[in-house]
């Protein structure tokens, strides 16, 4: 009896809470110019830490373009579980930052509304890669607010120093220069193969490079199949680099146990334990955060190699898109905010942020490798992320052990094949 | 509960002829009085929720506007990573709950008769106060594989150490295709005879590996009646010529290299300088072998890969048992302390011995609260998530997978509510039946 009586003091406090989140109100303001544009929109995304305190500089820009729209935002740890629970229970937040187009996606139909409103302004603004990424059916749906290039290779400047090569330029270059770092006593090759989406970043580099830019853009969409040519021979490519068991620290079993961060931190510790990482511009985070290395003396970083006779254009990269569940003149007020080169300049000063925005100035990143790497994802070649847009049945899971399958028998290049196509088939149906 | 009489008397002054009737009114009011709060809070949080699960595994990802029918349930039993899901939890249920039982009954009788049994018990106890995803996460940094990471495979290298000890040069590879494998270390391919020469370039050596007091290697110098050699660090920086010693290159001393006749038998063995130098002094006419010796290269123990796919459950279910070991030897604990201690007594007096007092008079009295523990365990194995999410890497999910991490996975992971609501819906299949005996204990027990 005083358990139910304690049970029901905790329920009855729960409901008390739920009832005062219910209660908030949200109501819609009509109007043209700025200060006649009234409401409040709510919006979600995982930015927590300093990554909130720089978003909510860039809210205050919008404050004060709006004065009258209160925008609340709040940091959810991962904001489609979240958003899944919250649609599948009616009740989601206005707008939503998610990491993924295969995630945007899963809501178009379930209550999603279209961004064509501010399509001109995007198309304008942004490299093609990043409208294609955010439209589905022909409509577009996700507004990329952050980005990142994934198209860059981190490595230990004094292991490179040591075994006297020079960042390469070339896939051959590379291989070559691993096999000098090698005989140096370094492994060349640190692969994060706990964490599956390391992999697919790396196949899909080097997708992109060999089979170009229009293959890259079908295999995404599943109009070619994996079980391809073209895909068979990017798991060849692939396989110089995971299959030279002898040049990853620890061997293939202990590569499958590596977790994203330490692939990262095992590169830049005393003595390190491999010469370089393949990983996009947010592994400098993980290197100031937690090593001692500094920049350019410590850790520097070079673009992913060209393969073949690939262009130099072609950059992979993600980002965060931003979705809106509730269409009136201040959520698309804010979105437009926020496509806008002035409030993503609010965020690239302060650092640690890729404006997918081309016209962001890009004077005002704090540093060089920032730089370098918003100039990447501006390109014209750029393309997003695949296996962030297909479904994420395939490309946030499947995907995931079938590669890891392969880094564990790289050898079998049409068993990996067969098994990919399999699963994408059963993901697209 | 609900029978239980608030007064049992007509307060005094009431009138008599209504007394009956508003008797039972009351009585009825101050039972949904107590009763309604808990059938209220019941509908809502369990009730309801499990009608909506059970319906919405009928339907397909984009919510109750699809229909699918049995669709998610032939998912659940075609798709080969819930069938692994099943096919694991079958193995913890068999084993575990079992294992828990076992162990909790072998320290609950110890406790009864060590000294520190206060303490001993807190020891054992303690896990159960830690939360089990934190147990997870702690068991998974002792479970990594590099023995300078995982404290498991620490403990097991500083023994194995001991009895096979690693080499100077453990992960050196011959420099030149001419050097390859031989009686698990590195020989050169091609014969010696003697007054030749034999150059041993080893690479893949860090910089901190190489011996202290290495100088620069020196070609060696042909000798009548003797095979002479180096062996050196055949690298400097952007490489080199692999296969000649070049300024920068230093000597590796200390390594032992073997010669060996044209039979394979060895002749002898030299140690080399600090340039790297050795010589084979007195050698007979004939074509020799020149290796360096297995013993340079023995790899130390490279760790137990207790997270990889064929351990990982084993590795999972030794995490659980740390952690629950401890419920279930305090509840059988507070069994033991309720046997009627004239019993033993009668049983000792005829002549039992300690094993069979144990045997047949001990256990037989606790087999109702050894049931209890068992039952406790298999439902909470049936729903257990925290210790699959915590401990098995990506690579090794789909090993270590159980059901309650694919209702999770597939519903908010893979944003398919349908087939997440039909694995929950068949957790609730398969706990109904020891739900329904625990409930009969439970009215035999009242």
């Amino acid at each position: 009896m005083r358990y139910t009586l304690a049970l029901i003091a905790v329920l009855a406090l729960l409901a008390a809470g739920c009832g005062g989140g219910g209660s908030k109100k949200s109501s819609s303001g009509g109007g043209g110019g700025n200060s006649n544009v009234k409401g409040s929109v709510t919006m979600i995304a995982v930015w927590t830490g300093a990554e909130q305190a720089a978003f909510q500089a860039v809210l205050n820009g919008f404050k004060s373009k709006y004065p009258s729209v209160k925008v609340t935002y709040q940091a959810q740890k991962d904001p489609a579980s979240f958003l899944s629970t919250a649609v599948e229970g009616g009740k989601p937040p206005d707008l939503a930052a998610l990491p993924a187009p295969g995630i945007i996606k899963g809501f178009v139909g379930r209550g999603l509304k279209p961004l064509d409103f501010a399509k001109s302004t995007i198309s304008a603004n942004y490299a093609p890669g990043w409208l294609n990424a955010g439209t589905f059916d022909g409509k577009l749906y996700g507004l990329f607010f952050k980005g990142a290039n994934k198209s860059t290779v981190w490595y230990n400047v004094k292991a490179f120093k040591d075994a006297g090569v020079t960042p390469p330029k070339t896939w051959d270059d590379l291989l070559k220069d691993a096999k000098t770092l090698k005989a140096s006593g370094v492994d060349a090759y640190s692969i994060g193969g706990s964490d599956g989406w390391t992999l697919t970043d790396l196949f899909e580099n080097i997708y992109l490079r060999q089979a170009g830019p229009d293959m890259y853009d079908k295999l995404t969409q599943h109009q070619i199949k994996w079980t391809d040519a073209s895909v068979k021979q990017a798991l060849t490519t692939m396989a110089q680099v995971i299959g030279d068991a002898n040049n990853i620290p620890g061997g293939t079993s202990q590569a499958l146990q590596t977790d994203f961060p330490t692939s990262v931190t095992q590169v830049f510790t005393s003595p390190p334990k491999a010469g370089m990482v393949f990983e996009g511009d947010f592994v400098a985070g993980v290197i100031t955060s937690s090593t001692k290395a500094k920049a350019k003396t410590d850790f520097d970083v070079f673009d992913f190699p060209q393969i073949g006779s690939s262009s130099s254009d072609a950059v992979l990269g993600g980002g965060d898109g931003v979705v809106m569940f509730k269409d009136n003149p201040a959520t698309e007020a804010l979105i437009k905010y926020l496509a806008s080169s002035d409030a993503q300049e609010i965020w690239a000063k302060r650092g640690g942020y890729t404006a997918p925005n081309k016209n962001v100035d890009p004077s005002v990143y704090p540093d060089a490798i920032t730089r370098a790497a918003a100039q990447g994802i501006a390109k014209s070649g750029f393309r997003f992320d695949m296996s962030d847009q297909m479904p994420a049945a395939f490309g946030s899971d499947a995907e995931f052990s079938d590669l890891q399958n392969f880094l564990k028998n790289p050898k079998d290049v049409n068993g990996a094949a067969a098994q990919l196509e399999a699963d994408a088939a059963k993901a697209f149906k | 509960m609900t029978s239980t009489p608030i007064s049992a008397e007509p307060l005094p002054g009431a009138a008599a002829p209504h007394s009956a009737q508003q008797e039972k009114r009351r009585r009825t009011l101050s039972a949904l009085a107590f009763v309604g709060p808990a059938v209220f809070f019941l509908l809502v949080w369990t009730v309801y929720p499990t009608i909506y699960t059970i319906t919405r595994s009928f339907f397909g990802k984009s919510g109750f506007s699809s229909f699918v029918g049995i669709d998610n349930y032939k998912t659940l039993f075609s798709d080969h990573v819930i069938r692994t899901a099943i096919k694991n939890n079958f193995i913890w249920v068999v084993i575990v709950p079992f294992a828990v039982t076992f162990l909790g009954l072998i320290f609950a009788v110890l406790t009864e008769r060590i000294r520190w049994a206060t303490a001993f018990k807190v020891v054992v106890f303690a896990p159960l106060a830690i939360s089990l995803f934190a147990t997870g996460v702690m068991w998974r940094v002792m479970y990594q594989k590099d023995p300078s990471q995982g404290a498991i495979n620490a403990a097991v290298k500083a023994v194995s150490d001991e009895f096979s000890k690693p080499g100077t040069l453990t992960g050196a590879q011959g420099s030149s295709p001419k050097l390859v494998p031989a009686h698990g270390g590195i020989q050169l391919n091609q014969t010696v005879q003697p007054g030749g020469t034999a150059l041993l370039g080893l690479t893949a050596i860090p910089a901190p590996d190489v011996p202290a007091g290495a100088k620069q290697a020196v070609h060696p110098q042909p000798k009548s009646g003797a095979i002479t050699g180096v062996v050196w660090r055949d690298f400097k920086p952007g490489g080199g010529t692999p296969g000649k010693v070049e300024s920068q290159e230093l000597g590796l001393p200390g390594v032992t290299v073997v010669l060996r006749d044209a039979n394979d038998k060895k002749v002898q063995s030299a140690k080399t300088g600090a340039d790297g130098s050795f010589a084979f002094d007195g050698v007979g006419s004939g074509s020799y072998h020149v290796a360096i010796s297995k013993s340079t290269f023995a790899k130390g123990f490279a760790g137990i890969n207790w997270l990889g796919g064929s351990l990982i459950t084993l590795s999972m279910i030794i995490a659980y048992l740390w952690a629950s070991a401890g419920f279930a030897m305090v509840v059988i604990g507070a069994g033991l302390a309720s046997i009627p201690r004239d019993t033993l007594e009668a049983a000792r007096t005829d002549g039992a011995t300690e094993f069979q007092v144990f045997r047949r008079v001990t256990v037989p009295l606790l087999a109702p609260v050894l049931t209890v523990v068992l039952v406790t365990q298999v439902i909470g194995i049936l729903k257990l998530f925290d210790i699959v999410y915590s401990i098995a890497p990506g690579s090794t999910i789909n090993n270590a997978t159980l059901l309650a991490y694919e209702m999770y996975r597939r519903s908010f992971l893979q944003n398919d509510f349908g087939l997440g609501s039909a694995v929950a819906t068949f957790i609730l299949v398969l706990v109904i039946p020891i739900l329904v005996l625990r409930i009969r204990d439970f009215r035999r027990e009242v």
